[in-house]
C-alpha cells in the first residue's frame, strides 16, 4: 500500500480524520501571563476580560490537577501546548463568507456542515468553530429579527459586554476546579446565545468544533442565557483529525434559565477515539453546568458520546428555582482501548424540584465505562423528586462498567428512585438477528440502538439518524 | 432444493446428529418427530447455521454447499428458522426489526429496498391474512408478549419474508387450540410449488393441521424410520418406545 491508500484505509475507521492544511497563527507556546496576555490582545477584548482571565490564572497556580476519576492518563505537560491557534485568514476577520478562506469551507463542507447560503442546513443555524476561532456563524440576521443573540463568545465580548460580565463565571465559577479554572484563563472561542423574554427560538442552534492543528488545546467557552418564558435547542458536535498524540479539549459550558424557560442542549460527541491499540485519541475533560435560576425553568442535557480517547465529564443541574427542572440523558459508548467518566450532578435547591436521569453505558473491546452521578437534595428542597436509571451493556468479556451513584439527601419529604442493570448482548440474539438476515454489525447496530433508544429520542430529529449510525459505526469490529 | 448426507455434529464433543439422511424437494412438507434428546433442535441450528457446533457430511442447498456459508446468507438465500424460543430484543420496534430484516434480504438479492409506506402496506396485508392483531408491531420486539403472541410472529415474519424453505422449530409448543390454528393456517397459506418447509415438533397434534407430506422419525440422532403422514397417527398410538 502507498501512504495514499494507507491514509483512506484508516479514514474508513473514522472519517472524520483527514487534517485541513493551513497557515496558522499560534501564540507562542507554553502557558504564562503573556500568552494570555497574547490571546486577549489578538481576541481584542476589554481590560476588564483580560483581568478576568489574569484572575483565573492566579488561581490556577494553587490548584492542582483532580486525580480521583477511574481513568487514568500520563502526566499532561502543559507548557509544551500551543493555546492558541487559528488560520491565517482569520487574523482580519472575513466580513461574509465569500471572504472566508475556500480550504475553511471545504473543511466544513467534507464534515457535513455546509455553511454558503446555498446548502445550508434546513432550520439549523450553525457556529462553527475551527481550533481557537469561531470562522462563521449562519442565519445570524434572521434570528436577530427576534432579538435572539447567536454568535462567537469573542463577538459578544465586544458586542455584549453586559450580558457576558454578568453571566460569565456566574454558574461555573472561575476557581470552580482546575481545568474549569485553566479554561477560564486560557478560554478561546465558543458560542454565545441569547433568548430574550417570552421568545421560542425559530430554529434548531449548533456549534460545530473542529480541532484541527497539531499539539494544540482547544479550550471552548460557550453560554447560554434564556430570558424569561423562553425555549431554546442547541445541539453541538465534534470532531478531529487522526493524530498519534493526544489532544486536549478542556471546555466550560454554562447554561442560565430564568423563570420559565426552557433550555434543552444535545451533545453529539465523536472526538477521534484513538486508534485500535489505543494511541492517541482526544482527552475531553469538559464542565458543563446549568443553572435552573428561575421558578419552574428546565434544563435538559442530552449527551451522545462516541469519541475521544478519555471522556471526563458531568453535564449538571443546580435546581435554584421553586418547581424547576433538570434531567440527564446519555449515551456513552467505549470501543476498543477508550475510557469515559461520565454521568451528571443534580443539586436540588429549590422546592418542588425534579431531576431525572438516563444514563446507557455501552462498552466493548478493551474499554473502560464509569457513570458517576451525584443527587443532592439540599435542606430546604422540599418535595424534591429524583428518578435515576443506569442501564450498562457490556460486549465481549475484557471491557468493564462501573456505576458510582452517590446521594446525599438532607430533606425528608424527597423521593429518590434508582435502578440500575448490566446486561450482555447475548449470541442468541446475534443469531436470531442473523438468521433474519442482518449480518453481524447490522445485528449489533440494531440491538445497540434498541438499548439506548430512550435517550437517541431526546434529540432533535435532524440529529437523531445521525447519532443512530454513528452508535452503529462506533461499535464496528467489536464482535467477531 | 435440500439434500442432506451422513451429517453428523459436535456440540463440546457430545456427537447429537450421527448420520442424517434426507432429501427435500420444492413444494414439499416434511415433518420431524422424535423424542426429547435426539437432535431435533440441533438439526434446525445446523441447517440455518448456528455457530459451536463440528459439523461433518454433506448438505447441498439449491445445489450449492450449504455449510459454507454464513448465517445471513443462508437467510438471503430463503432458509427461514421460526424459533422454539424467539428472543427478546428490548428498545426494537417490532416493524422496525421486520423492515430491517425484510430489506437487508433484499438487498442482499439486488432487489429493490423498499420505504416505510411499502412495507406498511405489505405488513397490513400479511398481518389481516394471518388474523394477526397489528397492535403487537409496534411494540418491541417479542418483549411481553405471550408463548402464542411470540409464536405468531414468527409465523408472520416468515410470510413477509417469504421463504424457499422454512424450519419450525416446535413452532407448536406452548400453543393453546386457537393459536395452534391460527399457526397452522398461516403455514397451509404459504404452501406452494416452490416453497418447502421442515416441520419439526413432538406431537401429532400440530400434523393435523398441517398435512405433512413425509414424516420421519429421528431417534438419537438418526433417522429411524420414514413414511406418510400416516406415520404421525402410528407414532401418536405406539409411542417412539416401538422403534427404538
Amino acid at each position: 500500500m502507498d501512504a495514499r491508500e494507507k491514509e483512506i484505509e484508516k479514514l474508513k475507521d473514522y472519517k472524520y480524520g483527514f487534517s485541513t492544511d493551513i497557515e496558522n497563527t499560534r501564540a507562542p507556546k507554553g502557558l504564562n501571563e503573556d500568552v494570555i496576555k497574547f490571546i486577549s490582545n489578538i481576541k481584542k477584548e476589554p481590560k476588564w476580560m483580560l483581568a478576568w482571565r489574569l484572575k483565573a490564572f492566579e488561581r490556577l497556580k494553587q490548584l492542582k490537577e483532580p486525580n480521583w476519576q477511574k481513568p487514568k492518563y500520563p502526566k499532561i505537560d502543559y507548557q509544551d501546548l500551543y493555546y492558541y491557534s487559528a488560520p491565517k485568514s482569520m487574523d482580519d476577520k472575513p466580513k461574509s463568507l465569500d471572504e472566508l478562506d475556500p480550504k475553511l469551507l471545504e473543511t466544513y463542507k467534507k464534515l457535513g456542515i455546509p455553511l454558503q447560503e446555498q446548502a445550508r442546513l434546513n432550520g439549523i443555524a450553525v457556529d462553527a468553530v475551527f481550533d481557537s476561532v469561531s470562522v462563521a456563524t449562519t442565519f445570524k440576521g434572521e434570528l436577530n429579527k427576534k432579538g435572539i443573540i447567536f454568535c462567537s463568545m469573542s463577538e459578544a465580548i465586544q458586542e455584549h459586554p453586559e450580558l457576558v460580565k454578568k453571566y460569565l463565571g456566574s454558574v461555573i465559577p472561575l476557581s470552580d476546579h482546575y481545568f474549569a479554572t485553566l479554561n477560564s484563563a486560557v478560554f478561546t472561542d465558543g458560542s454565545f446565545v441569547y433568548i430574550p423574554e417570552g421568545v421560542r427560538c425559530p430554529m434548531e442552534l449548533s456549534t460545530y468544533f473542529r480541532i484541527n492543528a497539531t499539539e494544540t488545546g482547544q479550550f471552548e467557552r460557550t453560554l447560554i442565557i434564556a430570558d424569561k418564558g423562553s425555549y431554546v435547542s442547541y445541539l453541538e458536535g465534534c470532531t478531529a483529525p487522526m493524530r498519534d498524540e493526544n489532544q486536549l479539549h478542556a471546555a466550560n459550558v454554562e447554561l442560565i434559565a430564568l423563570d420559565d424557560a426552557e433550555i434543552k442542549y444535545s451533545t453529539v460527541q465523536n472526538w477521534y477515539p484513538g486508534d485500535k491499540d489505543g494511541k492517541g485519541g482526544i482527552y475531553n475533560f469538559v464542565t458543563k453546568r446549568g443553572l435552573c435560576k428561575g421558578k419552574n425553568s428546565k434544563i435538559s442535557w442530552t449527551q451522545v458520546e462516541t469519541g475521544s480517547a478519555i471522556t471526563w465529564k458531568y453535564p449538571s443541574c443546580i435546581l435554584k428555582g421553586d418547581n424547576s427542572v433538570g434531567e440527564f440523558y446519555s449515551i456513552a459508548i467505549t470501543n476498543n482501548h477508550q475510557k469515559a467518566d461520565t454521568g451528571t450532578k443534580m443539586i436540588h435547591l429549590g422546592k418542588n424540584t425534579k431531576s431525572k436521569i438516563i444514563s446507557k453505558g455501552i462498552s466493548a473491546g478493551f474499554a473502560d465505562n464509569t457513570y458517576r452521578g451525584l443527587v443532592d437534595i439540599s435542606k430546604n428542597a422540599d418535595n424534591a423528586r429524583n428518578f435515576t436509571q443506569c442501564d450498562s451493556l457490556l460486549m465481549g468479556n475484557k471491557c468493564g462498567a462501573h456505576t458510582v451513584p452517590y446521594i446525599k439527601n438532607k430533606n425528608s419529604s424527597s423521593s429518590i428512585e434508582h435502578e440500575a442493570t448490566t446486561s450482555k448482548i447475548s449470541e442468541e440474539q446475534l443469531f436470531y438477528c442473523n438468521q433474519r438476515g442482518l449480518n453481524q454489525e447490522e445485528a449489533v447496530s440494531l440491538i445497540v440502538n434498541g438499548f439506548c433508544k430512550e435517550v437517541l429520542q431526546q434529540l432533535p430529529m435532524e440529529f437523531a439518524v445521525e447519532a443512530q449510525k454513528l452508535v452503529g459505526i462506533s461499535l464496528e469490529g467489536s464482535v467477531g | 432444493m435440500l439434500q442432506i448426507k451422513n451429517l453428523k455434529a459436535k456440540i463440546d464433543n457430545k456427537e447429537i446428529l450421527k448420520g442424517l439422511n434426507l432429501e427435500i424437494k420444492p413444494g414439499e412438507v416434511h415433518a420431524i418427530m422424535g423424542p426429547n434428546g435426539s437432535g431435533k433442535s440441533t438439526l434446525s441450528n445446523v441447517l440455518s447455521g448456528k455457530k459451536g457446533y463440528t459439523i461433518s457430511g454433506d448438505v447441498r442447498y439449491l445445489n450449492k454447499n450449504l455449510l459454507d456459508l454464513e448465517i445471513e446468507e443462508r437467510a438471503h438465500k430463503g432458509i427461514f428458522l421460526a424459533f422454539q424460543y424467539p428472543l427478546e430484543i428490548p428498545g426494537v420496534n417490532t416493524n422496525i426489526f421486520l423492515k430491517t430484516s425484510l430489506n437487508a434480504i433484499k438487498k442482499a438479492k439486488g432487489e429493490k429496498e423498499l420505504d416505510a409506506i411499502e412495507f406498511l402496506k405489505l405488513v397490513k396485508l400479511k398481518a389481516a391474512e394471518l388474523k394477526f392483531d397489528e397492535k403487537i408491531l409496534s411494540r418491541q420486539l417479542n418483549v411481553g408478549f405471550s408463548g402464542g403472541e411470540k409464536k405468531k410472529n414468527e409465523i408472520l415474519q416468515m410470510s413477509i419474508l417469504n421463504p424457499k424453505l422454512s424450519i419450525l422449530d416446535e413452532t407448536d409448543s406452548g400453543l393453546d387450540i386457537d393459536a395452534l390454528k391460527i399457526v397452522s393456517e398461516g403455514v397451509n397459506a404459504l404452501r406452494s410449488k416452490e416453497s418447502s418447509f421442515l416441520i419439526i415438533t413432538h406431537y401429532q397434534r400440530l400434523l393435523e393441521y398441517i398435512k405433512p407430506d413425509f414424516v420421519h422419525v429421528l431417534i438419537n440422532g438418526k433417522i429411524v424410520k420414514s413414511g406418510g403422514s400416516e406415520l404421525a397417527l402410528e407414532l401418536e398410538s405406539k409411542g417412539y418406545e416401538s422403534l427404538s
